[in-house]
């Protein structure tokens, strides 16, 4: 008899945890729909924002932005002053790349 | 008498007759029998079919849509991507919008109001589309219209960053998003990817409460990085540009090829169209010259005979060849140079392209030895770039050659080449003697070339190349501050239905740069310039100039000639410690 009723307690607490269980899991697929719609969202956003910096930053415009607008000329060899760089200058722009020579 | 004796009752001495109580069990019994009957029957028969009639009411299968793959240049900037768009669609039958709502929607579609009417008026069709692709907030203003029977459809948009910069690499989509040309086209399969769909369950919200299965995962395309750096590209294109529009051409075009890996950095061609605006387009617009045109090459193909004879030790850089008079009669046809010269060493039959000298060496080869030459690097075969449409060009069999066509051949006529097979063959002079195969996409590694010519032979023609392009060569407005190059101009008669033209002309420049470690072959080529001006030297040279020193100081590469300062006093540190 007792033995039954002890039963009949676990057997409720069990039902119990599977409703629980049960809407827990509901709620987190929710909440995982809406993070993977927030995502697919953002995806689209950046594929957007992507484009649209490759769009404004066309050297073309670039180009005629820094000719026409701003009166720039291109660096040609004979206005760029090209400098050697002695040992230790060396060494220390190679350890500034990043990886000893 | 108080109450009533209930013991007495009459009422319960009447004695019921035996069957009425077994009755009455009996029919409990036997509504428990139904009952248990119909449980078996619809727990044991008839599970399946309830079970799917229930998940009707709750399941769902959800499509997912794959995204089409993006398209980069080698740094990442993106070429093309796809942007969701919606087209609105109707079925004319339940459309009963009033005069007024309708003018409406014709003005947010951006339609003649005559032609929405017309588009509805035809009830026998279930489908009709008012116009594809438009904008979210165009599709957001038409759903506040709030009309039966209008509705829209989910899609992609694709749209290209660098618009007719790149129109003929990348290609383009139809509005299905299916690939029609250039690389969407080529590697559709790739691009495309592979929607997928899953079954659900939904509450009444209509929110998703349980994954049941994923029937199929979706794939999105693949993204492409392509070989090509916009920068260069731009670069090319601009000064493509500017010289087809000077020499007033009917054509152009102009690749860039890394020596080192066989990429492709730059490729463009005039005339060309906006892939985000393809209203009217034609034919000539759409062809990209550089993989698809075939020309005949002239001058440029000087080199591979003279290095050929060089290799075979038939002559040295310095053996002399007498092109005197300038006229030259094979059989019954006579050839000539543009200028007249006398004795030449080979050296300057580079220098100054003397047909008549490299006919005369030509005629000392076996044909069959300048066939497999020209076979080896790649002429008559279409590339292997993974690109609709790459001609093969025209090298006839060397059974069939007659000795006037083997002299023509050995300076660039009878046959016929496209750019990109000629800069691809020039890439045995700007490496040690081996052709290696170009490639669209960026790779990291270096090519693996497969020898023509012996190394000695490819420093010895890059010295002659040097030459031609060079003071008193027939390019030197191919020079470039800074940087030693070399080249060849060509200067060809165009082909007009089996005759040559005496006023149309196609002149082409292919050549290297720096010489001291070759990084780039350029090959430009303008067709139909009709400015008076049409020598290879004079109208494709200074595009070959611009296009290299601009593209060697995009890749940092460090100039291998004397450079006078015009600008820098000349007390300037040359030297930071």
């Amino acid at each position: 008899m007792r033995l039954n009723a002890l039963l009949v307690v676990i057997l409720m607490a069990s039902a119990l945890s599977l409703v629980s269980s049960q809407y827990q899991a509901r709620r987190l697929i929710g909440d995982l729909e809406l993070a993977q719609s927030e995502q697919h969202r953002q995806e689209i956003l950046w594929n957007q924002l992507q484009l649209d910096q490759a769009s404004l930053s066309k050297h073309q415009l670039i180009d005629v932005a820094a000719r026409r607008d701003l009166n720039m000329q291109p660096a040609t060899p004979a206005r760029t002053q090209y400098i050697t760089l002695s040992h230790d200058a060396m060494h220390a722009a190679a350890l500034l790349e990043g990886g000893p020579q | 008498m108080r109450g009533v004796q209930f013991h007495a009752s009459p009422v319960l001495a009447i004695k019921m007759p035996a069957w009425r109580s077994r009755f009455i069990i009996f029919l409990l019994f036997a509504g428990f029998l139904a009952l248990v009957v119909r449980a078996l029957y619809l727990q044991g028969f008839s599970t399946d079919f309830l079970q799917t009639q229930g998940e009707m009411r709750y399941a769902r299968t959800l499509e997912m849509p794959a995204t089409r793959g993006k398209i980069t240049d080698r740094n990442g900037v993106v070429l093309a991507s796809s942007v969701p768009a919606l087209s609105v669609w109707a079925i004319p039958e339940d459309v009963d919008a009033s005069p007024a709502e309708l003018s409406t929607l014709a003005k947010l579609l951006d339609l003649p109001p005559a032609d929405l009417k017309k588009k509805l008026s035809d009830d026998d069709r279930k489908f009709v589309y008012l116009k594809r692709q438009v904008t979210p907030e165009t599709a957001d203003a038409v759903d506040k219209l709030n009309l039966s029977g209008i509705h829209e459809r989910k899609e992609f948009h694709r749209l290209y960053s660098q618009g007719e910069t790149m129109a003929h690499i990348i290609g383009f989509t139809n509005v299905e998003d299916i690939g029609q040309e250039g690389i969407e086209l080529a590697w559709e399969k790739d691009l495309a990817g592979q929607p997928g769909s899953r079954r659900v369950f939904k509450d009444r919200l209509g929110r998703v409460i349980e994954d049941v299965a994923s029937i199929r995962t979706p794939h999105d395309g693949r993204d492409l990085t392509l070989s090509i750096d916009s920068q260069i590209q731009y670069l090319a294109y601009s000064d493509l540009k500017a010289a087809v529009e000077a020499h007033r051409a009917k054509a152009g075009a102009i690749i860039v090829v890394n020596v080192r890996t066989g990429e492709i950095l730059a490729l463009a061609n005039l005339p060309t169209y906006n892939p985000n605006d393809r209203s009217d387009l034609s034919g000539a617009q759409l062809r990209n010259r550089v993989l698809t045109d075939t020309y005949e090459p002239g001058s440029t193909l000087k080199p591979f005979t003279i290095s050929l004879a060089l290799a075979k030790g038939v002559v040295t850089p310095q053996t002399i060849i007498d092109t005197a008079p300038g006229r030259l009669t094979i059989g019954t046809a006579t050839i000539s140079d543009s200028h007249a010269h006398g004795a030449l060493s080979v050296e300057d039959i580079i220098k100054v392209s003397s047909n008549i000298g490299t006919a005369k060496i030509a005629l000392r080869l076996p044909s069959e030895d300048m066939w497999d030459m020209f076979e080896s690097v790649g002429l008559g075969q279409a590339p292997h770039i993974g690109f609709p449409g790459s001609a093969a060009g025209r090298l006839r069999p060397y059974k069939s050659w007659r000795p006037i066509e083997q002299a023509t051949m050995a300076y660039g006529y009878g046959l016929s080449v496209s750019l990109l097979q000629m800069a691809r063959a020039y890439t045995i002079f700007a490496r040690n003697g081996d052709m290696i195969p170009l490639t669209l996409f960026r790779t990291e590694s270096p090519a693996q070339g497969v020898q023509v010519i012996p190394p000695g032979i490819a420093a010895e023609m890059r010295h002659m190349l040097e030459a031609a392009a060079g003071p008193g060569g027939t390019a030197p407005r191919a020079q470039v501050v800074g940087y030693r190059v070399a080249g060849k101009t060509g200067t060809a008669h165009k082909l007009e239905n089996g005759v040559y033209t005496g006023d149309k002309y196609v002149g082409s420049f292919v050549g290297f740069a720096p010489v001291s470690d070759p990084r780039i072959v350029v090959a430009v080529m303008i067709d139909e310039p009709t400015d008076g001006v049409y020598y290879g030297g004079d109208v494709a040279g200074p595009v070959f100039s611009a296009v290299v020193g601009g593209a060697l100081r995009a890749l940092n590469v460090e100039p291998d000639s004397p450079i006078k300062s015009l600008i820098i006093p000349p007390d300037a540190p040359g030297e930071v410690p």
